[in-house]
């Protein structure tokens, strides 16, 4: 099986409402995709499913040539940004032990007195270099910028040796240096490990140059392909139901143009502060404004 | 440290023999390290998961449950027991896992509390309003302690922290980071009511013996204090159970040699030290991560 993720005519539905349907996609092992719509399109509903948090209404479901709920323990998931509270007193490296064992009943044995305490504590060292976070991991997470609890949440998504890495919005927050950090750590891990990542964006923009594949959700319905062939006028205006405009710059930032609001759906996406950034990218209103361009 | 009291020498071993002279001694120390113990390591969880306010709740029930069992004449321990176990139960069922709906959870839970304090008030109303015994259900009985309590606590004690061994470590993990715990498949919400549980047992417990309203300086006071000292987990419970057990008995010993009570000295003394490094870490940020 070289498929990490298929769909096959597959619908979604939260609460008895539909949230999309009729989608059919198949992503590879060790790409690196990114999944986008509109707020309520149905993008952590998407996560859920391959999850298998969420059964599919209709149509299959395979997560690296398995059902969803038995490929669980091959991926590692990090879900939709949590912040640490100021006064969480527990150090970043701590954090990242608990995706290696957390779950596990019973105390841990000392170090000292254990190999497998050893060997969990160096794999724990191991991920924490992997992202360059050495240098605060002993500190409170509590304590850390947005930036750096970011970076490392990865590695506890990461330490188990996960097939398949499903990030949530990594990037919601984070300032555009940040970003463009962290999207260029994981398209290194995607590539050094071998580990599929599925990552979760509101803006493709700053992700855009490492992207193998994009799932697009919205109008009820999802589309997949590379980046520039999904993220275009007549496949989103398609999609939406309604005239989309997308518009490149010099810098090669794509805008998207003419996006309705999602309102309609609630897909349980959770979590979504901001109604009005529904675009994928954002609509800069100086362009928008020159209207259509090319 | 040394401790200055009137009848107190330099000589510590004649002091320990003095302090032990007396069964009733004896027992309030025993009692008391066993409850220290319990309440430093289900207090440290407890102030992780930001919790203090349930506790709060759950010592306040524990009053009207002993002024209940003191009304129908059966041993005050059903009393204590039995109102934290069902306050506990009733919390878990109030409550919910996760941060989104603390403050909703906060009132209903306040509500909870006044309607204790009320119950509470009723039944030792109802009792004659007997003064003497109203102060040690608020106040504690600490020298007033039989060995049947002990063993009793010890019994306790011991079942509460093998639960607790045997769920601490994913207890932890939804404590800390309970949204990626329950993707990996913790059971989350089972684990929030087994803690409300353990936290009503730590508090009945600790309660009969300082009282429904200084369980706080066991419970609370040495685990904030642990926390702000050292950001390991295991260090941190550790030094959490240590301070508890320290200032029980350094208080009690304290109270043996002067005209105070005990809880007076118990909650100074775990207070005394939070303030003090929480001075001593508050000017260097770089403390942090000891």
């Amino acid at each position: 099986m070289t498929e990490a993720i298929t769909l096959s005519g597959a619908a979604a539905s939260r609460g008895g409402a539909p949230v999309w349907s009729g989608v059919d996609l198949s992503i590879a092992r060790g790409e690196f995709v990114a999944v986008l719509g509109p707020n309520g399109a149905g993008k952590s509903t998407f996560l859920d499913v391959v999850l298998g948090l969420l059964p599919l209404s209709t149509g299959g479901v395979s997560v690296l040539g398995e059902a969803p709920r038995a490929a669980r323990v091959r991926i590692g998931y990090l879900p939709q940004r949590r912040s640490f509270d100021a006064s969480t007193r527990v150090r970043g490296i701590d954090v990242v032990r608990l995706g290696l064992d957390g779950a596990r009943w019973g105390l841990p044995l000392p170090t000292a007195l254990s190999p497998t305490a050893r060997a969990a504590n160096a794999k724990v060292d191991e991920v924490v270099e992997l992202v360059g976070a050495g240098g605060y991991a002993e500190r409170p997470i509590g304590t850390l910028s947005g930036g750096e609890q970011q970076r490392l949440l990865i590695p506890q998504a990461l330490v188990r040796d996960p097939q398949m890495l499903l990030l949530d919005e990594p990037l919601d927050s984070l300032d555009l240096p940040n970003q463009s950090a962290v999207a260029a750590l994981v398209q290194r891990i995607c590539r050094t490990q071998g580990v599929t990542v599925v990552l979760v964006a509101h803006d493709v923009n700053p992700i855009l140059g490492y992207l193998d594949r994009v799932v697009y959700f919205a109008g009820g319905r999802g589309v997949e392909g590379p980046p520039r062939d999904v993220i275009q006028a007549d496949v989103l205006s398609e999609l939406y139901g309604s005239p989309i405009e997308v518009v490149e710059t010099q810098s090669g930032r794509l805008i998207v143009v003419g996006t309705p609001d999602a309102h309609g759906h609630d897909g349980g996406c959770g979590g979504h502060d901001h109604a009005s950034d529904a675009e994928p990218v954002h609509a800069d209103p100086a362009v928008a404004e020159r209207g259509p361009a090319g | 440290m040394s401790l200055s009291g009137p009848h107190l020498s330099w000589d510590l071993v004649a002091d320990w023999e003095q302090l032990t002279a007396y069964p009733f001694m004896v027992q309030a120390l025993e009692a008391g390290a066993i409850v220290a113990v319990m309440a430093g390591a289900i207090g440290w969880f407890m102030v992780l998961r930001r919790q203090t306010f349930a506790g709060h709740t759950l010592a306040v029930i524990s009053f009207p449950g002993a002024a209940a069992a003191t009304l129908a004449a059966i041993p005050i321990a059903f009393g204590y027991f039995g109102a934290c176990a069902l306050g506990a139960l009733a919390l878990a069922a109030v409550g919910r896992e996760g941060r989104g709906g603390r403050s909703g959870e906060s009132a209903a839970i306040g509500t909870v509390q006044a309607f204790a304090l009320g119950l509470g008030f009723l039944f030792v109303g109802l009792y004659g309003g007997q003064l003497a015994g109203l102060e040690s259900l608020l106040f504690g009985t600490f020298l007033g302690i039989t060995q049947g309590q002990v063993v009793t606590l010890l019994c306790i004690a011991v079942a509460v922290l093998s639960v607790l061994a045997v769920i601490g470590r994913p207890l932890f993990f939804t404590s800390v980071d309970g949204s990626v715990a329950r993707a990996g498949g913790v059971p989350t919400r089972a684990l929030a009511v087994a803690f409300l549980l353990l936290l009503g047992m730590a508090v009945a417990a600790t309660a009969e013996i300082t009282g429904a309203l200084l369980v706080f300086a066991l419970l609370v006071t040495p685990a904030a204090t642990a926390q702000l000292i050292t950001a390991r987990p295991a260090l941190g419970l550790a030094l959490s159970v240590v301070l508890a057990f320290l200032v029980t008995w350094i208080g009690l010993g304290i109270a043996y040699f002067s005209p105070y009570p005990v809880g007076f000295w118990v909650t100074s003394l775990s207070f005394g030290l939070y303030v003090l490094v929480r001075l001593a870490a508050a000017p260097p940020r770089l403390r942090a991560a000891i």
